[in-house]
């Protein structure tokens, strides 16, 4: 056989990711690029204009506003990665037990919806909230501080929002570091300041880089945040789009803001590839490091960086030294580590600041004041009865679980068969494909949101079905933002599963598709049910695209909460946000136990 | 080669973990220029051992003595031994340059005497030409070396081994055993080995300790544990070996008979621990064995029917099944094609009494 029938016999195989690739194109490739050609042409014309960029850059107030999403999204970006990198050092380097346990409490506020975190913060930052009420207690200051509707109240709630998704990414590139190289160091004569610095700190860093380009880039698309939580002054680029959209009905400006915004993030990666290579996203270490950078730039950083670790770590030498001058460590004691006791107590202040605040608004739910104060005055369930004696919030609520399932379902059958391509095929261009199926997580949410929105109203009038304010749009739109969850969960299941069994299968007389059925679905049964249930829970959490989408009518639960909360933050949303809150964790409880099972039931096979 | 220095003191060494002894009982001595394995199958405390001596993990009690000076619970950056890991642990963001001056930089040389030290241990391990290679350029024997300059470009008083040729395939653990061997030999390197590898073992050490079940079994010359192994383990674990059944019937001065289980009596060599009447197992190498013709005697002789007889190259292996039951296999070399046995024929095997090992069970 040819190369070139090779090939083509390769690309047979792959079929199953066709309706990853129609669906994906004609949901998410199409919509996004004609908002892009939106921004450049002449209403209805097709003739080129830069008319909507001149009037982005005609007045300092977008230049403004695009230097405000810059600056916060650098400054959370940065706090995200400092905080996280310790908890994620202690997850990658702590047994496996304690990891497992201490994920759960990483995951949880991962998985928590973006809007309920932001109330958390309400009932503790606000004027008569949590920390003010424990201050004047106390007699630390007489009058309340200014802890929200400012930069302070922007940057905490963002980097609690955004610090989970910085340690996870993390987590896995450090745990691919051979646990025998900091070993090596110390046998080879290198305290534990230089075996980190020169050994272990740079063998994480595409970890690093990752987390925080990924932090980044959904940084900038941001505005849940400071919208609630910040004041005019905080106002990031997400909003402005909004606001073209929902009151101006601007969509070619809106177009153009979100080109800005595209090829903000489109740089920023730019940058990231020609430092460190895309490949480290995926979580594997980069083919250059260190000493042979194939390009000048990053020869030189890494030069520079080589240089200073290696001072950072001289310096952490002559402090550790001075210290045992001082407490002479005699060879015929056992010794404590006492580094590893701080970096535990760091991480606990880390993790509590990520899982705590989030259960502060559970007592508020029960008060029966009809403000959010602190402390709640008890006790009374009026705010669950306004939640359920509703039409609207119980509409909303039967409509996520609705949407939910439904789009659950559909990244499913539409993803699942992809994930096993790009685990078991060899293909050309396997980069690229993976590159595009989770690219709905790396395109800032609110583009996605807009140009679904406009390809919703432009494709729905031809061929005469409503997209717009029906559940049929949004499952659609959230299949989309599924996907990439379902195939990345469906290939971590699938890299672990012994294929062996599946030629066994085969010799035995099953054909493939009774392989499937019989051998190969019911091993990674636990592990498909996880992927569904992150479907789902992406689908139950969006607010974004629920925002353009649901027009008003079709409203979801986030979407019934943002409204709410624009015009007042009140009791009610406390219930809500204690019931999503109890069936989230639910959720994620469910789905970690079943990805463990799944893990160990394939592995021991 | 063996000097009279002692480079490491191991006493009494004990580790747990919860209800899980992992070594107890330890101890040992290991002279300057010595090579030491430590041999047993895995989970005999062979690397908890070495990883308490390399510092990796503190034991619960016992002394460990580096060169004179008591490390027990120094941290391994300060212990003067050098350690190569099973997957080498080679630093895969550092060249192989960066790599071998590691341990000379964190012990602030001068960068100008770390390039002629980084050269002149490339030139031992013969690879002066990868200096500028990143790690995963090198193949697993190169970086297997590349692990060992590493180790002796600070001359430390001890190399540990752990495993060091497990990754490799077969062929080329067997050159890598002999380039190791002829290091030590040259430099007059300490070294303490890990395997789990009896041949491995018997190659390289000029001593090996046997390990089982957290304890040291019985530490010697390879001559010593293969000839004179003094427990069923060991006799097993070396080699091959039959080991029979029997009861002691006469014992004294250096000397005992042994009753087997088909009423055949073995003249054995004995210590004076066995008594009349003890159940004992008897253990004789299969190439002692011989298949004796009708007029043929030998001071032991057994009888049994031919089971099998299969030719490995060299050497042919005769199994033959006693009355009793139980399977007992002679190896002669090969000097043709066999003929006139076949299975079922009744044949009588003898050997000499020096060659009998009597164990107690």
């Amino acid at each position: 056989m040819t190369a070139a029938g090779r090939r083509f016999g390769a690309w047979r195989a792959a079929w199953p990711l066709l309706p990853v690739l129609i669906f994906l194109g004609f949901f998410f490739l199409y919509p996004v690029g004609q908002l892009l050609w939106l921004s450049v042409e002449i209403k209805g014309t097709g003739a080129l204009t830069a008319m909507h960029y001149q009037r982005l850059f005609a007045s300092t107030l977008y230049v403004k506003v695009l230097q405000i999403t810059l600056e916060t999204s650098a400054w959370c970006t940065f706090f995200s990665i400092v905080g996280g990198y310790p908890v994620a050092y202690l997850l990658a380097t702590t047994s496996e037990r304690r990891r497992n346990n201490l994920m759960l409490w990483i995951l949880l506020p991962f998985w928590t919806s973006f809007l309920v975190r932001t109330f958390a913060w309400i009932v503790l930052l606000g004027r008569n909230g949590a920390i003010n009420g424990w201050l004047q207690a106390l007699g630390l200051t007489d009058e309340p501080l200014s802890l929200i509707y400012n930069f302070t109240g922007v940057m905490i709630g963002m980097t609690h929002a955004l610090m989970p998704l910085a340690i996870l990414t993390m987590v896995s590139v450090m745990e691919q570091i051979d646990a025998n190289l900091p070993k090596a160091a110390s046998t080879l004569g290198a305290r534990g300041g230089q075996a980190f610095w020169r050994i272990y700190f740079p063998l994480s860093l595409p970890g690093v880089a990752a987390g925080g380009l990924l932090v980044f880039i959904t940084a900038i698309g941001f505005f849940i945040t400071p919208a609630l939580l910040g004041g005019r002054l905080q106002t990031m680029i997400a909003q402005v789009i909004i606001t073209q959209v929902q009151d101006l009905m601007n969509w070619a400006f809106a177009g153009a803001v979100s080109v800005l915004l595209l090829v903000t993030a489109l740089v920023v990666f730019y940058l990231y590839d020609r430092a460190l290579g895309m490949s480290t996203l995926a979580g594997e270490t980069p083919s250059t490091q260190g000493g042979g950078g194939r390009n000048p730039i990053a020869r030189l950083s890494a030069w520079i960086g080589g240089h200073l670790l290696g001072a950072i770590g001289r310096l952490c030498d002559i402090v550790s030294e001075a210290y045992e001058r001082l407490v002479p460590r005699p060879a015929s004691r056992p010794t404590r580590e006492w580094s590893r006791g701080v970096l535990a107590f760091l991480v606990f202040l880390i993790i509590f600041f990520l899982a705590a605040p989030t259960f502060f608004i559970v007592p508020v739910s029960f008060t029966t004041d009809a403000f959010i104060e602190w402390p709640p005055k008890f006790f009374s369930l009026r705010w669950y009865d306004t939640v359920f004696v509703s039409p609207l919030w119980r509409e909303a609520i039967v409509r996520s679980l609705l949407v939910g399932v439904l789009s659950a379902s559909l990244a499913m059958v539409v993803g699942a068969p992809a994930a096993f391509v790009l685990v078991r095929q060899r293909i050309m261009g396997k980069t690229a494909l993976l590159a595009l199926v989770l690219s709905p997580l790396i395109i800032p949410r609110i583009i996605i949101a807009v140009a679904l929105f406009y390809f919703y109203a432009r494709f729905g009038a031809l061929i005469n079905v409503r997209f717009i304010g029906t559940s049929l749009g949004l499952v659609l739109g959230h299949a989309v933002l599924a996907i990439p969850y379902v195939v990345v969960t469906v290939m971590a299941v699938l890299k672990n599963y012994d294929e062996r069994l599946d030629q066994a299968a085969g010799s035995l007389g099953a054909n493939p598709v009774r392989t499937l059925w019989h051998v190969t679905i019911p091993l990674i049964r636990s592990g498909l049910i996880a992927a569904f249930l992150f479907a789902f829970i992406t689908s139950f959490d969006e607010l974004t695209i629920a925002l353009f989408v649901s027009g008003g009518l079709a409203t979801t639960l986030p979407k019934q909460m943002w409204d709410d909360a624009l015009l007042k933050v009140n009791p009610t949303l406390a219930a809500v946000s204690t019931i999503l809150l109890v069936f989230i964790t639910g959720m994620i409880l469910a789905a970690e136990y079943l990805r463990r099972r799944a893990l160990g039931r394939s592995s021991a096979a | 080669m063996t000097g009279t220095t002692e480079k490491l003191r191991v006493r009494d060494l004990r580790k747990t973990y919860g209800q899980v002894v992992a070594l107890t009982d330890a101890q040992f001595d290991l002279a300057e220029g010595e090579f030491l394995t430590l041999l047993g199958p895995s989970g005999s405390g062979k690397t908890t051992m070495l990883m308490i001596i390399a510092g990796l993990i503190q034991p619960d009690k016992g002394e460990v003595w580096i060169d004179g000076k008591l490390a027990t619970f120094a941290p391994s950056y300060k212990r003067d031994i050098g350690m190569v890991f099973q997957n080498y642990a080679l630093f895969p963001h550092m060249t192989v340059h960066e790599n071998i001056a590691f341990p000379l930089r964190m012990r602030r040389m001068a960068e100008s005497k770390i390039r002629d030290e980084v050269q002149r241990v490339l030139d031992i391990v013969r690879l002066p030409h990868v200096a500028d290679r990143l790690p995963r350029a090198l193949s697993g024997g190169q970086q297997q070396r590349i692990a060992l300059a590493r180790c002796m470009v600070y001359r430390p008083s001890i190399i540990l081994m752990d495993e060091p040729l497990g990754a490799l395939d077969k062929k080329l653990r067997d050159q890598m055993q002999l380039e190791i061997k002829q290091l030590h030999t040259e430099l007059g390197i300490t070294i303490l080995y890990v395997t789990h590898d009896q041949e491995e073992a018997m190659i390289m050490s000029d001593r090996i300790c046997l390990m089982n079940d957290a304890r040291i079994e019985q530490l010697g010359t390879p001559a010593d544990l293969y000839f004179k192994p003094r427990t069923v383990f060991a006799a097993d674990f070396l080699g091959e070996s039959n080991l029979l059944d029997g009861v002691v019937q006469s014992a004294g001065h250096g000397r005992a008979t042994v009753k087997s289980a088909g009423d055949a009596v073995i003249k054995a060599p004995a210590a004076d621990v066995f008594a009349v009447g003890q159940a004992v197992k008897f253990m004789v190498r299969p190439e002692r064995l011989r298949l004796l013709d009708p007029v043929e005697s030998a001071d032991n002789v057994i009888e049994g029917t031919l089971d099998q007889i299969i030719m490995v190259g060299g050497v042919t292996k005769y199994y033959v099944r006693l009355p009793t039951g139980p399977v007992v296999s002679a190896t002669r070399l090969t000097r043709g094609p066999v003929t006139g046995l076949e299975r079922g024929t009744r044949v009588r095997l003898g050997w000499p009494a020096d060659s009998t090992v009597l164990l107690p069970t």
